[in-house]
């Protein structure tokens, strides 16, 4: 029950967030990816930055459980599959999450998208004994690794550096980042007049 | 209007501290495996049987890491798959909250119309082959945009760099080549 009602309050925020930062707004992933409006990227730097600081930081005072860090293994699908998503999401507006937000918002194009993505996920399932078999799957790097090593936790690192320090420097480096970035990259006919009209 | 980068971001920051703080780091693209597994497991029952140790199946991606998957399609109310359900919860009620969206946006975006027409088929036909190869490459690279990007390089995950380094490799230009035109 509990289980149940953290799965509503923290999915239900971070729909909702997702919906208010407008990440669910294909036309703002595009402006995004196209360099033409970088304040989505500003956001989702922050947000990084934000979360590593915090939980690094709490790790750090003893106040976070270490045991709750999970990462993901490193293999050669990891970059393919990245570049598959990245293309279809540059093209479509929409990732897995986002998705099904925008779905839930009202937009009648991102069904066909969670529909596609069925499809998709379906055909990996078929697939993938011949991902298995290509070697593409087995580790790299480590495969579960952080970039330094985490005190208290079951992941190894490349690196010897300590990983809260490490996590808490890369997490203000983040921050920064997301401060720095200008808000376009790229300059086109645009104007901020069209930018409020998209929304 | 979205909210400000900076409001926003420390929203959504917020939401993965929580998020790692209280259960465990957020991540969605497993779930659309999971709702398959469902879909065909309703169909034909002998997909996902309940063994000694706990669960298995016949695909052999459901029934990798001691089916684990098969054990989530048996037990839909878990957390991850009620969290992505939670996710629509919450974006249907903040759309509503700001005045949804607008009719025109519903079906075909502003910077698509911009730049291919208002003409819905076109438009579906690219969200749907789209949603093909997001969640291909996503269930391929293990995570998303969710686990892998912002979860994973929170955590300092390697694969959350090699994911991300990926996604944006491709992104960009594709974005570049088809938007060319602004809302």
């Amino acid at each position: 029950m509990e289980t149940f009602l953290l799965a509503l309050v923290i999915g239900g925020a971070f729909g909702a967030v997702l919906d208010r930062i407008g990440a669910s707004n294909p036309s703002l992933i595009g402006r995004m990816l196209n360099l033409t409006d970088l304040n989505l990227a500003k956001t989702i730097l922050l947000a990084i930055g934000v979360g590593s600081v915090l939980m690094f930081g709490g790790q750090m005072l003893g106040l976070v459980d270490v045991g709750h860090m999970s990462v993901k293994a490193a293999y050669p699908g990891v970059l393919l599959g990245g570049l598959m998503l990245g293309a279809g999401w540059a093209a479509a507006g929409y990732c897995p999450g986002t998705g099904v937000v925008a779905a839930a918002s009202g937009r009648r194009d991102a069904l066909f998208f969670i529909a596609g993505g069925l499809l998709g996920a379906a055909a990996y399932m078929i697939t993938y004994p011949m991902w298995k078999a290509s070697g593409l799957l087995d580790p790299i790097g480590g495969g579960k690794v952080t970039l330094g090593l985490v005190p208290g936790s079951e992941f190894n690192a490349i690196s010897a550096f300590p990983g809260d320090v490490l996590g808490l420097i890369l997490g203000v480096a983040f921050i920064a980042i997301a401060f720095a970035l200008p808000s376009r990259l790229v300059r086109g006919g645009g104007d901020t007049a069209a930018l409020c009209r998209m929304n | 209007m979205p909210l400000d980068w900076k409001t926003g971001g420390l929203l959504l920051g917020a939401v993965f501290f929580a998020a790692v703080l209280l259960v465990k780091p957020i991540g969605v693209s497993t779930q659309f495996v999971i709702l398959d597994g469902i879909l065909a497991d309703a169909v034909n029952a002998d997909l996902v049987v309940q063994i000694d140790e706990g669960y298995a199946s016949s695909n052999a991606y459901l029934n990798k890491s001691d089916g684990k998957y098969a054990r989530s399609v048996a037990n839909p109310l878990n957390y991850s798959f009620v969290f992505v359900l939670a996710m629509a919860l919450g974006g249907f009620v903040s759309a509503r909250m700001r005045g949804g969206i607008k009719q025109v946006d519903k079906t075909v975006p502003a910077l698509w119309r911009a730049n291919f027409g208002s003409g819905s088929a076109k438009r579906y036909a690219v969200a749907f082959l789209g949603g093909f190869i997001v969640l291909y490459g996503a269930r391929l690279a293990g995570g998303c945009t969710s686990g892998h990007m912002m979860s994973g390089m929170m955590q300092t995950a390697l694969s959350g760099y090699l994911f991300t380094i990926g996604a944006f490799a491709a992104a960009i230009p594709v974005a570049l080549t088809m938007y060319k035109r602004e809302a």
